[in-house]
């Protein structure tokens, strides 16, 4: 009967324990050393030894990577002073060429205030010759005109 | 007369025959060494190949292998802790394995095509024997595991928080073995039987999700079987503060 095969049963049944569990548990025991040199240690060698070349290799790549910015940041810094110096060069340049432009116009406004003055003066002394010359002319004219009007009365 | 007849066929299945080796004075289980021995067998054959050429860049089964062992690993460590993980998890492994490759190989192998003068071929973890044989190793290791770590300071464990624990601590020390074993018997040989019994009754289609679900159960056993003996080792080395 089941009830039979299940459970009582000097002979059989689920629960017939014996010589199988030692022998079972010897032969795990036996299975974990068999494991461990055939899977678990050359396996974890491998995996083991790829996480540290990789764990390596990050930390490496950052090294470098830290390295990489530290240099841009000098570049930077230096690009900045070049800039400035540029800068400052190309204003000072244009305030040179600023003071040249102003002295060489300085210099020319006075030279023609010169020469117009002197033509001025020039033309002004001119001017009074011409003028005197003028009445001296008409003096005589005059003087003429009156000595003429004089001999025929 | 039907029940009868429907429970002498039920005695078909075979529930509880044994193929007995009389060695001595001694008898075996025979069945249960020659479906663990074809089993573990395959296994061996299955790693050795996947360890025998181990390359920087895995490939094919040594990927599957390397996966597993990440698997094992990390389930050791989560259970035991980063300090002694390494001394058990070769235990654990292979606890998950025999466990896992038993149950699916009992699950999956038509065993029954193979005729026995008695008893039939089925999951080596289907047997009380087995069970109790790994539960009894679990609690072996979960002492060594304590006191070779901690040394007698490992008996402060029982009366940790406080000593009204000491009489449930003691007795967990037999329920574990305990229900470590029933539960994975229990699990395996009820799916062994569910499955029979629908075979049997209805041949066709209908078994099959059940077969699956079977498949599902027993990698799961697999699992909890390896995640609580590593849990009470862990259990076993913690340092109290």
């Amino acid at each position: 009967m089941l009830a039979f095969n299940f459970f009582g049963a000097t002979e059989g049944g689920l629960f017939d324990i014996n010589a199988t569990l030692p022998l079972m548990a010897i032969q795990v025991v036996a299975l974990t050393y068999i494991l461990n040199s055939l899977f678990f240690k050359p396996v974890g060698n491998v995996v083991e030894k790829r996480e540290k070349f990789v764990s390596n290799n990050i930390i490496e790549a950052k090294n470098k990577l830290s390295e990489v910015k530290k240099l841009e940041a000098d570049l930077l810094t230096q690009l900045q002073s070049a800039r400035t110096e540029a800068q400052r060069i190309v204003s000072e340049a244009e305030n040179e060429s600023d003071k040249l432009y102003k002295e060489a116009l300085e210099l020319a406004n006075n030279e023609a205030n010169a020469s117009k003055e002197k033509a001025r003066l020039e033309i002004e002394s001119q001017t009074s010759a011409a003028r005197d010359q003028l009445s001296k002319q008409a003096d005589d004219l005059s003087k003429l005109i009156v000595n003429r009007l004089i001999l025929e009365k | 007369m039907f029940i009868n007849s429907l429970l002498t066929n039920f005695a078909a299945l075979e529930v509880g025959q044994h193929l007995y080796w009389q060695i001595g004075n001694i008898r075996l289980h025979g069945q249960v060494f020659l479906t663990s021995w074809i089993l573990l067998g395959a296994l061996l054959v299955f790693i050795s190949l996947g360890t025998k050429k181990m390359e920087n860049d895995p490939k094919g089964l040594q990927n599957l292998l390397e996966f597993l062992w990440d698997y094992i690993r990390d389930l050791a460590r989560t259970q035991i802790g980063e300090k002694v993980y390494r001394d058990w998890m070769p235990f654990i492994g292979t606890l998950f394995l025999f466990v896992f490759v038993s149950n699916w190989g009992g699950a999956l192998i038509p065993w029954r095509l193979i005729k026995l003068p008695s008893g039939e071929l089925g999951a080596p973890t289907a047997d009380i024997n087995t069970t109790i044989a790994l539960a009894l190793l679990v609690s072996l290791s979960y002492f060594y595991a304590g006191l070779s770590n901690k040394g007698w300071r490992y008996f402060e464990y029982y009366v940790h928080p406080t000593p009204i624990m000491l009489p449930f601590k003691i007795l967990e020390d037999f329920t574990k073995p305990l229900s470590l074993s029933f539960r994975l018997f229990g699990n395996i040989l009820a799916d062994e039987l569910v499955v029979g019994v629908l075979v049997f009754l209805v041949p066709l289609i209908l078994p099959i999700p059940v077969m699956f679900l079977g498949l599902f159960t027993s990698a799961i056993q697999a699992l909890i079987f390896a995640t609580l003996a590593a849990y009470y080792i862990g259990e076993a080395v913690e340092e109290h503060h």
